[in-house]
Protein backbone atom coordinates (compact mmCIF):
# COMPACT_ATOMS: atom_id res chain seq x y z
CA UNK A 1 0.00 0.00 0.00
CA UNK A 2 2.98 2.10 0.86
CA UNK A 3 4.72 1.45 -2.48
CA UNK A 4 1.68 2.20 -4.32
CA UNK A 5 0.74 5.77 -2.76
CA UNK A 6 4.88 6.23 -3.22
CA UNK A 7 4.53 5.15 -6.99
CA UNK A 8 0.86 7.44 -6.92
CA UNK A 9 3.00 10.31 -5.74
CA UNK A 10 5.65 9.99 -8.65
CA UNK A 11 2.92 10.11 -11.05
CA UNK A 12 1.38 12.94 -9.79
CA UNK A 13 4.91 14.59 -9.92
CA UNK A 14 5.24 13.88 -13.42
CA UNK A 15 1.92 15.46 -14.54
CA UNK A 16 2.84 18.65 -12.93
CA UNK A 17 6.36 18.93 -14.27
CA UNK A 18 4.20 18.60 -17.98
CA UNK A 19 1.69 21.06 -16.89
CA UNK A 20 4.40 23.78 -15.74
CA UNK A 21 6.63 22.99 -18.84
CA UNK A 22 3.12 23.64 -21.07
CA UNK A 23 3.33 27.20 -19.42
CA UNK A 24 6.30 27.85 -22.27
CA UNK A 25 4.65 25.78 -25.04
CA UNK A 26 4.01 28.36 -27.48
CA UNK A 27 1.69 27.34 -29.50
CA UNK A 28 2.76 26.14 -32.52
CA UNK A 29 3.40 22.92 -34.25
CA UNK A 30 7.23 23.68 -34.39
CA UNK A 31 7.35 24.44 -30.56
CA UNK A 32 4.59 21.56 -29.70
CA UNK A 33 7.47 19.10 -32.17
CA UNK A 34 10.83 20.19 -31.54
CA UNK A 35 10.52 22.69 -28.76
CA UNK A 36 11.61 25.42 -31.47
CA UNK A 37 15.06 23.97 -31.70
CA UNK A 38 16.24 25.10 -27.84
CA UNK A 39 17.77 22.12 -26.60
CA UNK A 40 21.11 22.05 -25.18
CA UNK A 41 24.21 19.30 -24.45
CA UNK A 42 22.52 18.13 -21.24
CA UNK A 43 19.08 17.80 -22.08
CA UNK A 44 19.98 16.34 -25.38
CA UNK A 45 22.26 13.88 -23.74
CA UNK A 46 19.47 12.49 -21.20
CA UNK A 47 16.29 13.05 -23.58
CA UNK A 48 18.23 10.61 -25.99
CA UNK A 49 19.85 8.75 -23.23
CA UNK A 50 16.19 8.33 -21.59
CA UNK A 51 14.38 7.99 -24.75
CA UNK A 52 16.72 4.92 -25.89
CA UNK A 53 16.76 3.42 -22.52
CA UNK A 54 13.43 1.71 -22.17
CA UNK A 55 11.63 -1.32 -20.18
CA UNK A 56 14.02 -3.01 -22.34
CA UNK A 57 17.29 -1.88 -20.74
CA UNK A 58 15.84 -2.17 -17.24
CA UNK A 59 13.19 -5.28 -16.88
CA UNK A 60 14.16 -6.48 -20.53
CA UNK A 61 17.64 -7.33 -19.22
CA UNK A 62 17.48 -8.34 -16.22
CA UNK A 63 15.25 -10.89 -17.09
CA UNK A 64 17.12 -11.97 -19.87
CA UNK A 65 20.28 -11.81 -17.61
CA UNK A 66 18.42 -14.10 -15.48
CA UNK A 67 17.96 -16.75 -18.31
CA UNK A 68 21.32 -16.28 -20.60
CA UNK A 69 23.85 -14.95 -17.69
CA UNK A 70 26.60 -12.19 -18.37
CA UNK A 71 26.49 -12.64 -22.20
CA UNK A 72 23.70 -10.48 -22.06
CA UNK A 73 26.01 -7.26 -21.42
CA UNK A 74 28.61 -8.11 -24.37
CA UNK A 75 25.41 -8.54 -26.96
CA UNK A 76 23.38 -5.20 -25.80
CA UNK A 77 25.25 -3.14 -23.79
CA UNK A 78 28.55 -2.42 -25.08
CA UNK A 79 27.94 -2.68 -28.38
CA UNK A 80 25.24 -0.03 -28.31
CA UNK A 81 27.81 1.87 -26.62
CA UNK A 82 29.77 2.39 -29.64
CA UNK A 83 27.08 1.86 -32.54
CA UNK A 84 24.72 4.38 -30.75
CA UNK A 85 27.23 7.01 -30.40
CA UNK A 86 28.45 5.84 -34.08
CA UNK A 87 25.06 6.94 -35.01
CA UNK A 88 24.84 10.11 -33.64
CA UNK A 89 28.08 11.09 -34.73
CA UNK A 90 27.28 9.69 -38.78
CA UNK A 91 23.54 10.30 -38.91
CA UNK A 92 22.48 12.78 -36.32
CA UNK A 93 24.47 15.54 -36.72
CA UNK A 94 24.09 15.13 -40.95
CA UNK A 95 20.63 14.99 -40.48
CA UNK A 96 20.41 17.46 -37.94
CA UNK A 97 22.30 20.17 -40.37
CA UNK A 98 19.67 18.94 -42.98
CA UNK A 99 16.62 19.26 -40.57
CA UNK A 100 18.45 23.11 -39.95
CA UNK A 101 18.44 23.41 -43.66
CA UNK A 102 15.40 22.50 -45.00
CA UNK A 103 12.63 22.62 -41.87
CA UNK A 104 12.16 19.30 -41.43
CA UNK A 105 9.82 18.01 -38.46
CA UNK A 106 9.80 14.11 -39.14
CA UNK A 107 11.70 11.66 -40.44
CA UNK A 108 9.61 11.26 -43.33
CA UNK A 109 9.79 14.37 -44.73
CA UNK A 110 13.29 14.08 -44.75
CA UNK A 111 13.50 10.65 -47.14
CA UNK A 112 10.35 12.62 -49.24
CA UNK A 113 12.58 15.39 -49.85
CA UNK A 114 15.84 13.44 -50.12
CA UNK A 115 14.72 11.14 -52.68
CA UNK A 116 12.68 13.86 -54.59
CA UNK A 117 9.36 11.69 -54.01
CA UNK A 118 6.04 12.37 -52.81
CA UNK A 119 4.90 8.79 -51.88
CA UNK A 120 7.55 7.60 -50.12
CA UNK A 121 5.72 8.33 -47.11
CA UNK A 122 3.10 6.26 -47.75
CA UNK A 123 5.20 3.35 -47.86
CA UNK A 124 7.37 3.92 -44.74
CA UNK A 125 4.53 5.83 -42.52
CA UNK A 126 2.92 2.38 -41.96
CA UNK A 127 5.94 0.43 -41.54
CA UNK A 128 7.34 2.44 -38.74
CA UNK A 129 4.49 3.10 -36.73
CA UNK A 130 3.98 -0.58 -37.20
CA UNK A 131 7.71 -1.03 -35.80
CA UNK A 132 6.74 1.48 -33.00
CA UNK A 133 3.85 -0.46 -32.04
CA UNK A 134 5.56 -3.47 -30.58
CA UNK A 135 8.09 -0.71 -29.21
CA UNK A 136 5.22 0.90 -27.08
CA UNK A 137 3.86 -2.89 -26.07
CA UNK A 138 7.37 -2.93 -24.77
CA UNK A 139 6.64 -0.16 -22.47
CA UNK A 140 3.12 -1.05 -21.19
CA UNK A 141 3.74 -4.46 -20.88
CA UNK A 142 6.97 -3.90 -18.27
CA UNK A 143 4.72 -1.33 -16.58
CA UNK A 144 1.78 -3.31 -15.50
CA UNK A 145 4.36 -6.25 -14.49
CA UNK A 146 6.05 -4.44 -12.60
CA UNK A 147 3.51 -2.35 -10.86
CA UNK A 148 1.62 -6.33 -10.36
CA UNK A 149 4.43 -7.55 -8.84
CA UNK A 150 5.49 -4.99 -5.82
CA UNK A 151 2.17 -4.25 -5.20
CA UNK A 152 1.17 -8.21 -4.64
CA UNK A 153 -0.53 -9.39 -1.75
CA UNK A 154 -1.15 -5.99 -1.06
CA UNK A 155 -4.78 -6.06 -1.79
CA UNK A 156 -5.60 -9.69 -1.75
CA UNK A 157 -9.15 -9.26 -1.44
CA UNK A 158 -10.17 -6.53 -3.92
CA UNK A 159 -7.38 -7.79 -6.47
CA UNK A 160 -7.53 -12.01 -5.50
CA UNK A 161 -6.54 -12.94 -8.89
CA UNK A 162 -3.87 -11.17 -9.46
CA UNK A 163 -2.43 -12.56 -6.32
CA UNK A 164 -3.33 -9.08 -4.47
CA UNK A 165 -1.56 -6.99 -6.82
CA UNK A 166 -2.98 -4.48 -8.83
CA UNK A 167 -3.46 -6.66 -12.08
CA UNK A 168 -1.00 -5.74 -15.00
CA UNK A 169 -4.21 -4.24 -17.38
CA UNK A 170 -5.11 -1.29 -14.63
CA UNK A 171 -1.71 -0.28 -14.05
CA UNK A 172 -0.41 -0.32 -17.84
CA UNK A 173 -4.10 2.08 -18.67
CA UNK A 174 -2.58 4.71 -15.71
CA UNK A 175 0.54 4.53 -17.23
CA UNK A 176 -0.41 5.25 -20.54
CA UNK A 177 -2.98 8.00 -19.50
CA UNK A 178 -0.64 9.67 -17.21
CA UNK A 179 2.42 9.97 -20.23
CA UNK A 180 -0.38 10.65 -22.50
CA UNK A 181 -1.43 13.72 -20.18
CA UNK A 182 2.34 15.33 -19.97
CA UNK A 183 3.14 14.39 -23.43
CA UNK A 184 -0.43 16.64 -24.55
CA UNK A 185 0.41 19.54 -22.31
CA UNK A 186 4.05 19.48 -22.48
CA UNK A 187 4.86 18.60 -26.16
CA UNK A 188 8.31 18.09 -27.26
CA UNK A 189 9.38 20.87 -24.24
CA UNK A 190 7.63 19.13 -21.25
CA UNK A 191 9.31 15.62 -22.96
CA UNK A 192 12.50 16.79 -22.97
CA UNK A 193 12.06 18.07 -19.50
CA UNK A 194 10.30 15.36 -18.15
CA UNK A 195 12.94 12.63 -19.31
CA UNK A 196 15.47 14.81 -17.99
CA UNK A 197 14.17 14.21 -15.21
CA UNK A 198 13.19 10.76 -15.51
CA UNK A 199 16.61 9.67 -16.70
CA UNK A 200 18.25 11.29 -13.44
CA UNK A 201 15.92 9.56 -11.04
CA UNK A 202 15.85 6.05 -13.14
CA UNK A 203 20.01 6.32 -12.72
CA UNK A 204 20.07 6.89 -9.09
CA UNK A 205 17.22 4.75 -8.06
CA UNK A 206 19.05 2.23 -10.34
CA UNK A 207 21.91 2.29 -8.10
CA UNK A 208 20.13 2.38 -5.04
CA UNK A 209 18.39 -1.05 -6.27
CA UNK A 210 21.58 -2.48 -6.84
CA UNK A 211 23.13 -1.71 -3.47
CA UNK A 212 19.84 -2.94 -1.57
CA UNK A 213 19.65 -5.57 -3.65
CA UNK A 214 23.40 -6.84 -3.04
CA UNK A 215 22.81 -6.21 0.50
CA UNK A 216 19.71 -8.57 0.87
CA UNK A 217 21.23 -11.06 -0.86
CA UNK A 218 24.88 -11.06 0.68
CA UNK A 219 23.45 -10.51 4.12
CA UNK A 220 27.66 -9.54 5.00
CA UNK A 221 28.64 -6.31 6.22
CA UNK A 222 30.02 -4.47 3.50
CA UNK A 223 28.93 -4.14 0.02
CA UNK A 224 31.73 -5.60 -1.72
CA UNK A 225 31.82 -8.85 0.69
CA UNK A 226 27.48 -8.73 0.19
CA UNK A 227 28.66 -8.75 -4.29
CA UNK A 228 31.06 -11.25 -3.69
CA UNK A 229 28.60 -13.72 -1.72
CA UNK A 230 26.14 -12.90 -3.98
CA UNK A 231 28.10 -14.02 -6.92
CA UNK A 232 29.62 -16.92 -5.13
CA UNK A 233 25.68 -18.91 -4.43
CA UNK A 234 25.61 -18.29 -8.63
CA UNK A 235 28.83 -20.45 -8.92
CA UNK A 236 27.99 -23.00 -6.73
CA UNK A 237 24.67 -23.20 -7.90
CA UNK A 238 24.63 -21.66 -11.91
CA UNK A 239 28.71 -21.84 -13.07
CA UNK A 240 27.39 -21.03 -16.40
CA UNK A 241 25.60 -17.96 -15.97
CA UNK A 242 29.09 -16.31 -15.10
CA UNK A 243 30.37 -16.98 -18.42
CA UNK A 244 29.23 -17.16 -22.14
CA UNK A 245 29.10 -20.51 -22.53
CA UNK A 246 26.18 -21.81 -24.59
CA UNK A 247 25.89 -18.45 -26.53
CA UNK A 248 26.98 -18.70 -30.14
CA UNK A 249 29.84 -16.98 -31.02
CA UNK A 250 28.23 -16.06 -33.92
CA UNK A 251 25.00 -14.77 -32.92
CA UNK A 252 26.67 -12.91 -30.62
CA UNK A 253 28.24 -11.09 -33.50
CA UNK A 254 25.22 -10.43 -35.31
CA UNK A 255 24.00 -9.01 -32.66
CA UNK A 256 26.20 -6.25 -33.53
CA UNK A 257 23.56 -5.17 -35.82
CA UNK A 258 20.96 -4.40 -33.63
CA UNK A 259 21.58 -1.23 -32.08
CA UNK A 260 21.71 0.38 -35.89
CA UNK A 261 18.39 0.36 -35.30
CA UNK A 262 19.02 3.94 -33.43
CA UNK A 263 19.81 5.36 -36.41
CA UNK A 264 16.37 5.19 -38.23
CA UNK A 265 13.81 5.23 -34.90
CA UNK A 266 11.95 7.97 -35.35
CA UNK A 267 11.63 9.36 -31.60
CA UNK A 268 15.51 9.47 -31.91
CA UNK A 269 15.53 11.53 -35.39
CA UNK A 270 12.98 13.74 -33.60
CA UNK A 271 15.13 14.34 -30.78
CA UNK A 272 18.21 15.03 -32.81
CA UNK A 273 16.40 18.07 -34.47
CA UNK A 274 15.19 19.26 -31.52
CA UNK A 275 19.13 20.30 -30.69
CA UNK A 276 20.32 24.39 -30.49
CA UNK A 277 22.83 23.77 -32.42
CA UNK A 278 25.77 20.69 -33.53
CA UNK A 279 27.91 21.62 -30.60
CA UNK A 280 25.12 20.05 -28.80
CA UNK A 281 25.34 16.58 -29.56
CA UNK A 282 29.36 16.12 -28.28
CA UNK A 283 28.16 14.94 -24.69
CA UNK A 284 26.08 12.81 -25.87
CA UNK A 285 28.54 11.23 -28.37
CA UNK A 286 31.22 10.60 -25.44
CA UNK A 287 29.12 10.30 -22.50
CA UNK A 288 26.35 7.55 -24.12
CA UNK A 289 28.44 4.85 -23.89
CA UNK A 290 29.18 5.39 -20.16
CA UNK A 291 25.54 5.96 -18.95
CA UNK A 292 24.56 2.86 -20.79
CA UNK A 293 26.96 1.57 -18.74
CA UNK A 294 25.91 2.68 -15.63
CA UNK A 295 22.49 1.40 -16.38
CA UNK A 296 23.29 -1.92 -17.93
CA UNK A 297 26.03 -3.21 -15.74
CA UNK A 298 24.07 -3.46 -12.59
CA UNK A 299 20.55 -4.93 -14.46
CA UNK A 300 22.65 -8.03 -15.67
CA UNK A 301 24.18 -8.60 -12.11
CA UNK A 302 21.00 -8.40 -10.59
CA UNK A 303 19.77 -10.76 -13.30
CA UNK A 304 22.00 -13.46 -13.01
CA UNK A 305 22.71 -13.04 -8.83
CA UNK A 306 18.38 -13.91 -8.95
CA UNK A 307 19.53 -17.26 -10.57
CA UNK A 308 20.74 -18.45 -7.01
CA UNK A 309 19.65 -16.06 -4.28
CA UNK A 310 17.36 -17.32 -1.61
CA UNK A 311 16.07 -16.22 1.27
CA UNK A 312 15.36 -18.18 4.26
CA UNK A 313 16.45 -20.89 1.87
CA UNK A 314 14.17 -20.56 -0.18
CA UNK A 315 14.59 -19.02 -4.14
CA UNK A 316 13.51 -15.18 -3.87
CA UNK A 317 13.22 -15.90 -7.99
CA UNK A 318 12.01 -18.96 -8.98
CA UNK A 319 12.71 -20.54 -12.25
CA UNK A 320 9.26 -20.99 -13.61
CA UNK A 321 8.74 -16.32 -12.95
CA UNK A 322 6.62 -15.05 -15.74
CA UNK A 323 8.52 -12.99 -18.26
CA UNK A 324 9.35 -9.37 -17.13
CA UNK A 325 8.96 -10.35 -13.44
CA UNK A 326 12.32 -10.66 -12.23
CA UNK A 327 13.11 -7.71 -11.19
CA UNK A 328 9.38 -6.06 -9.45
CA UNK A 329 10.03 -9.85 -7.84
CA UNK A 330 13.30 -9.36 -6.32
CA UNK A 331 12.90 -5.94 -5.69
CA UNK A 332 9.71 -6.89 -3.81
CA UNK A 333 11.43 -9.45 -1.85
CA UNK A 334 14.51 -7.20 -0.29
CA UNK A 335 13.75 -3.95 -0.07
CA UNK A 336 10.67 -2.61 2.24
CA UNK A 337 7.71 -0.72 1.38
CA UNK A 338 9.46 2.79 1.31
CA UNK A 339 12.25 2.01 -0.81
CA UNK A 340 10.47 -0.86 -3.38
CA UNK A 341 8.43 2.22 -3.98
CA UNK A 342 11.02 4.12 -4.83
CA UNK A 343 12.57 1.94 -6.69
CA UNK A 344 9.24 1.09 -8.96
CA UNK A 345 9.10 4.71 -9.54
CA UNK A 346 12.60 4.39 -11.22
CA UNK A 347 11.75 1.86 -13.73
CA UNK A 348 8.37 3.48 -14.25
CA UNK A 349 10.60 6.17 -14.99
CA UNK A 350 12.87 4.19 -17.52
CA UNK A 351 9.67 2.94 -19.37
CA UNK A 352 8.01 6.90 -19.25
CA UNK A 353 11.03 8.15 -20.60
CA UNK A 354 10.73 6.34 -23.73
CA UNK A 355 6.47 6.06 -24.26
CA UNK A 356 6.35 9.73 -24.17
CA UNK A 357 9.15 10.55 -27.03
CA UNK A 358 7.62 7.92 -29.02
CA UNK A 359 4.12 9.10 -28.43
CA UNK A 360 4.87 12.63 -29.48
CA UNK A 361 6.87 10.93 -32.44
CA UNK A 362 3.87 8.80 -33.76
CA UNK A 363 1.55 12.20 -33.56
CA UNK A 364 3.82 14.32 -35.71
CA UNK A 365 4.47 11.90 -38.24
CA UNK A 366 0.85 11.38 -38.58
CA UNK A 367 0.07 15.24 -38.85
CA UNK A 368 2.57 16.68 -41.17
CA UNK A 369 3.39 13.13 -43.48
CA UNK A 370 -0.31 11.81 -43.73
CA UNK A 371 -2.77 14.92 -42.99
CA UNK A 372 -0.62 18.38 -44.03
CA UNK A 373 1.50 16.47 -46.81
CA UNK A 374 -1.54 15.12 -48.16
CA UNK A 375 -4.49 17.49 -47.70
CA UNK A 376 -2.75 20.65 -47.24
CA UNK A 377 -1.40 23.00 -44.94
CA UNK A 378 -3.43 26.07 -45.51
CA UNK A 379 -6.42 24.05 -44.53
CA UNK A 380 -5.65 23.63 -41.18
CA UNK A 381 -4.75 26.03 -38.43
CA UNK A 382 -1.79 25.76 -35.83
CA UNK A 383 -4.13 24.62 -32.82
CA UNK A 384 -5.98 22.49 -35.70
CA UNK A 385 -2.38 20.29 -36.31
CA UNK A 386 -1.61 19.97 -32.74
CA UNK A 387 -5.12 18.35 -31.96
CA UNK A 388 -4.95 15.86 -35.35
CA UNK A 389 -1.37 14.74 -33.75
CA UNK A 390 -3.42 14.23 -30.12
CA UNK A 391 -6.16 12.29 -31.43
CA UNK A 392 -3.55 10.07 -33.67
CA UNK A 393 -1.83 9.38 -30.60
CA UNK A 394 -4.69 8.29 -28.44
CA UNK A 395 -5.56 6.01 -31.16
CA UNK A 396 -1.68 3.95 -31.30
CA UNK A 397 -2.02 3.80 -27.60
CA UNK A 398 -5.32 2.81 -27.25
CA UNK A 399 -4.69 0.03 -30.08
CA UNK A 400 -1.05 -0.84 -28.26
CA UNK A 401 -2.95 -1.18 -25.08
CA UNK A 402 -5.63 -3.49 -26.27
CA UNK A 403 -2.39 -5.76 -27.74
CA UNK A 404 -1.11 -5.59 -24.31
CA UNK A 405 -3.96 -7.11 -23.08
CA UNK A 406 -3.35 -10.63 -24.78
CA UNK A 407 -0.58 -13.22 -23.66
CA UNK A 408 2.38 -11.18 -22.47
CA UNK A 409 5.75 -11.98 -24.46
CA UNK A 410 8.79 -11.27 -23.03
CA UNK A 411 10.08 -7.92 -23.08
CA UNK A 412 13.55 -8.30 -24.74
CA UNK A 413 12.29 -10.62 -27.75
CA UNK A 414 9.44 -8.05 -28.73
CA UNK A 415 12.76 -5.36 -28.24
CA UNK A 416 15.07 -7.59 -30.50
CA UNK A 417 12.03 -8.24 -33.31
CA UNK A 418 11.39 -4.18 -33.41
CA UNK A 419 14.80 -2.99 -33.20
CA UNK A 420 15.60 -5.77 -35.83
CA UNK A 421 13.14 -4.15 -38.39
CA UNK A 422 14.04 -0.42 -37.73
CA UNK A 423 18.05 -2.18 -38.34
CA UNK A 424 16.90 -3.22 -42.19
CA UNK A 425 15.79 0.35 -42.86
CA UNK A 426 19.32 1.77 -41.73
CA UNK A 427 20.72 1.17 -44.79
CA UNK A 428 18.14 3.97 -46.41
CA UNK A 429 19.45 5.89 -43.90
CA UNK A 430 22.72 5.75 -44.78
CA UNK A 431 22.47 5.74 -48.44
CA UNK A 432 20.74 8.97 -48.30
CA UNK A 433 23.29 10.71 -46.41
CA UNK A 434 26.38 9.13 -48.40
CA UNK A 435 25.69 7.74 -51.82
CA UNK A 436 24.61 9.93 -54.51
CA UNK A 437 23.72 7.45 -56.50
CA UNK A 438 20.47 5.83 -54.54
CA UNK A 439 17.48 6.13 -56.70
CA UNK A 440 13.76 6.60 -55.61
CA UNK A 441 12.94 2.80 -57.30
CA UNK A 442 16.53 1.36 -55.12
CA UNK A 443 15.02 2.44 -52.03
CA UNK A 444 11.50 1.62 -52.74
CA UNK A 445 13.16 -2.08 -53.15
CA UNK A 446 15.06 -1.50 -49.88
CA UNK A 447 12.14 -0.83 -47.61
CA UNK A 448 9.96 -3.35 -48.88
CA UNK A 449 12.60 -5.81 -49.03
CA UNK A 450 12.97 -5.44 -45.24
CA UNK A 451 9.04 -6.14 -44.74
CA UNK A 452 8.57 -9.24 -46.81
CA UNK A 453 11.73 -10.65 -44.55
CA UNK A 454 11.20 -9.18 -41.27
CA UNK A 455 7.29 -10.30 -41.96
CA UNK A 456 8.96 -13.94 -43.11
CA UNK A 457 11.04 -14.40 -40.10
CA UNK A 458 8.86 -12.91 -37.32
CA UNK A 459 6.48 -15.41 -38.64
CA UNK A 460 8.97 -18.54 -38.37
CA UNK A 461 9.65 -17.12 -34.93
CA UNK A 462 5.91 -17.85 -34.01
CA UNK A 463 5.12 -13.89 -34.16
CA UNK A 464 7.68 -14.01 -31.48
CA UNK A 465 6.75 -16.84 -29.30
CA UNK A 466 9.98 -18.59 -29.76
CA UNK A 467 12.18 -16.87 -27.40
CA UNK A 468 15.97 -18.43 -28.98
CA UNK A 469 14.99 -18.28 -32.50
CA UNK A 470 17.78 -17.93 -35.20
CA UNK A 471 18.48 -18.44 -38.56
CA UNK A 472 20.89 -21.42 -38.74
CA UNK A 473 23.03 -22.12 -41.66
CA UNK A 474 25.34 -24.76 -43.01
CA UNK A 475 28.95 -23.35 -44.40
CA UNK A 476 31.93 -25.42 -44.44
CA UNK A 477 30.72 -28.49 -42.87
CA UNK A 478 29.73 -25.65 -39.29
CA UNK A 479 26.16 -24.67 -38.76
CA UNK A 480 25.96 -21.52 -37.63
CA UNK A 481 23.40 -19.42 -36.07
CA UNK A 482 22.93 -15.82 -36.51
CA UNK A 483 19.92 -13.23 -35.53
CA UNK A 484 17.55 -12.62 -38.55
CA UNK A 485 18.87 -9.10 -38.29
CA UNK A 486 21.97 -10.02 -40.08
CA UNK A 487 19.76 -11.52 -43.11
CA UNK A 488 17.15 -9.05 -43.00
CA UNK A 489 19.98 -6.17 -43.33
CA UNK A 490 21.72 -8.00 -46.10
CA UNK A 491 18.12 -8.21 -48.29
CA UNK A 492 17.53 -4.51 -47.62
CA UNK A 493 21.27 -3.56 -48.50
CA UNK A 494 21.15 -5.89 -51.52
CA UNK A 495 18.18 -4.74 -53.05
CA UNK A 496 19.02 -1.06 -52.19
CA UNK A 497 22.24 -1.57 -53.83
CA UNK A 498 21.08 -3.45 -56.95
CA UNK A 499 18.05 -1.80 -57.83
CA UNK A 500 19.85 1.82 -57.70
CA UNK A 501 22.16 0.66 -59.81
CA UNK A 502 19.94 -0.75 -62.94
CA UNK A 503 17.51 2.03 -62.91
CA UNK A 504 18.65 5.92 -64.19
CA UNK A 505 20.83 7.95 -62.05
CA UNK A 506 18.32 10.80 -59.87
CA UNK A 507 18.86 14.09 -60.42
CA UNK A 508 22.78 15.34 -60.27
CA UNK A 509 21.31 19.28 -59.32
CA UNK A 510 18.88 18.05 -56.71
CA UNK A 511 20.88 15.46 -55.38
CA UNK A 512 23.76 18.41 -54.35
CA UNK A 513 21.09 19.48 -52.00
CA UNK A 514 21.92 17.08 -49.62
CA UNK A 515 25.97 16.48 -49.51
CA UNK A 516 28.63 18.60 -48.24
CA UNK A 517 29.25 20.77 -51.13
CA UNK A 518 26.11 22.48 -50.72
CA UNK A 519 25.40 22.01 -47.03
CA UNK A 520 27.02 25.22 -45.65
CA UNK B 1 43.81 11.57 -36.71
CA UNK B 2 40.48 10.82 -38.41
CA UNK B 3 42.10 7.75 -39.96
CA UNK B 4 43.46 6.84 -36.59
CA UNK B 5 40.38 6.94 -35.04
CA UNK B 6 38.38 4.88 -37.84
CA UNK B 7 40.75 2.25 -37.38
CA UNK B 8 40.57 2.91 -33.59
CA UNK B 9 36.39 2.07 -34.35
CA UNK B 10 37.32 -1.22 -36.50
CA UNK B 11 39.27 -2.62 -34.02
CA UNK B 12 37.31 -2.09 -31.11
CA UNK B 13 34.11 -3.53 -33.39
CA UNK B 14 36.58 -6.55 -33.63
CA UNK B 15 37.48 -6.79 -29.97
CA UNK B 16 33.96 -6.53 -28.79
CA UNK B 17 33.66 -10.50 -29.99
CA UNK B 18 35.59 -11.18 -26.96
CA UNK B 19 38.23 -14.23 -28.04
CA UNK B 20 39.93 -14.48 -24.88
CA UNK B 21 37.12 -14.95 -21.60
CA UNK B 22 34.17 -16.61 -23.67
CA UNK B 23 34.26 -19.38 -21.04
CA UNK B 24 36.60 -18.15 -18.47
CA UNK B 25 34.65 -18.10 -15.08
CA UNK B 26 36.81 -15.95 -12.84
CA UNK B 27 36.41 -13.33 -10.74
CA UNK B 28 37.94 -9.91 -10.58
CA UNK B 29 37.34 -8.64 -7.31
CA UNK B 30 35.67 -11.37 -6.15
CA UNK B 31 32.28 -10.67 -7.59
CA UNK B 32 33.00 -9.47 -11.04
CA UNK B 33 32.81 -11.96 -14.04
CA UNK B 34 35.84 -11.19 -16.41
CA UNK B 35 33.85 -11.86 -19.16
CA UNK B 36 31.72 -8.97 -18.15
CA UNK B 37 34.66 -7.10 -16.69
CA UNK B 38 36.09 -7.06 -20.02
CA UNK B 39 32.75 -5.75 -21.73
CA UNK B 40 32.44 -2.75 -19.50
CA UNK B 41 36.69 -2.09 -20.47
CA UNK B 42 34.75 -2.50 -23.78
CA UNK B 43 32.03 0.61 -22.75
CA UNK B 44 34.88 2.68 -21.18
CA UNK B 45 37.29 2.22 -24.25
CA UNK B 46 34.25 3.69 -26.19
CA UNK B 47 33.43 6.57 -24.99
CA UNK B 48 37.60 7.67 -24.82
CA UNK B 49 37.44 6.82 -28.64
CA UNK B 50 33.95 8.88 -29.30
CA UNK B 51 35.70 11.54 -27.01
CA UNK B 52 39.16 11.96 -29.32
CA UNK B 53 36.38 11.58 -32.15
CA UNK B 54 34.62 15.07 -31.04
CA UNK B 55 38.09 16.44 -30.44
CA UNK B 56 39.68 15.15 -34.09
CA UNK B 57 36.89 14.55 -36.69
CA UNK B 58 34.09 16.79 -35.42
CA UNK B 59 32.82 17.72 -38.73
CA UNK B 60 32.39 21.30 -39.54
CA UNK B 61 28.89 22.53 -39.05
CA UNK B 62 28.19 26.42 -39.40
CA UNK B 63 24.26 26.09 -39.33
CA UNK B 64 23.22 28.16 -36.08
CA UNK B 65 20.18 30.36 -36.79
CA UNK B 66 17.46 28.26 -38.96
CA UNK B 67 15.57 31.67 -40.13
CA UNK B 68 18.85 32.28 -42.49
CA UNK B 69 18.87 28.41 -43.73
CA UNK B 70 15.78 27.58 -44.58
CA UNK B 71 15.18 26.67 -48.39
CA UNK B 72 12.15 26.85 -50.07
CA UNK B 73 11.26 24.73 -52.74
CA UNK B 74 11.14 21.42 -50.80
CA UNK B 75 8.29 18.20 -51.17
Amino acid sequence: MIALGIIGGYLALLLALGLFSSRLFRGTREDYMLASHSIGPYLLLMSLFGTTMTAFALVGSTGEAFRQGIGVYGMLASSSGIVHSLCFFLIGIKLWTLGRKYGYTTQIEFFRDRLGNRNIGLLLFPIIVGLVIPYLLIGVLASGSVINGVTRGAFPEVFAETGGGVPPWLASLVICCVVLIYVFFGGMRGTAWANTFQTSVFMILGIVTFVVIANGIGGQGSLLANMQSATAKVADLHPDKLTQEGISQFKFATYLLIPLSVGMFPHVFQHWLTARSAESFKLPVVAHPLFIMIVWAPCILVGVWATSATLDGVLIVPPNTPPNQELATIVKALAGDVLGGLLTAGILAAIMSSLDSQFLCIGSIFTNDIVLHHWGKERFSEKQMVLMARLFVVAVVAVTYCLSLFEPRSVFAMGIWCFSGYTGLFPLAFACLYWRRLTVAGAYASVIAMAASWIWFFTQSQFGMNRGYSVDVQLFGQELHMMPVLPITVIATVCLIAVSLVTSPPDEAHVRRFFSDAQS
Amino acid sequence: MKYAIWIGLALLLILHQDFWFWNDGSLLMGFLPVGMAYQIGISIAAAVLWWLATRYCWPDVDIHDRADVVEEGRL
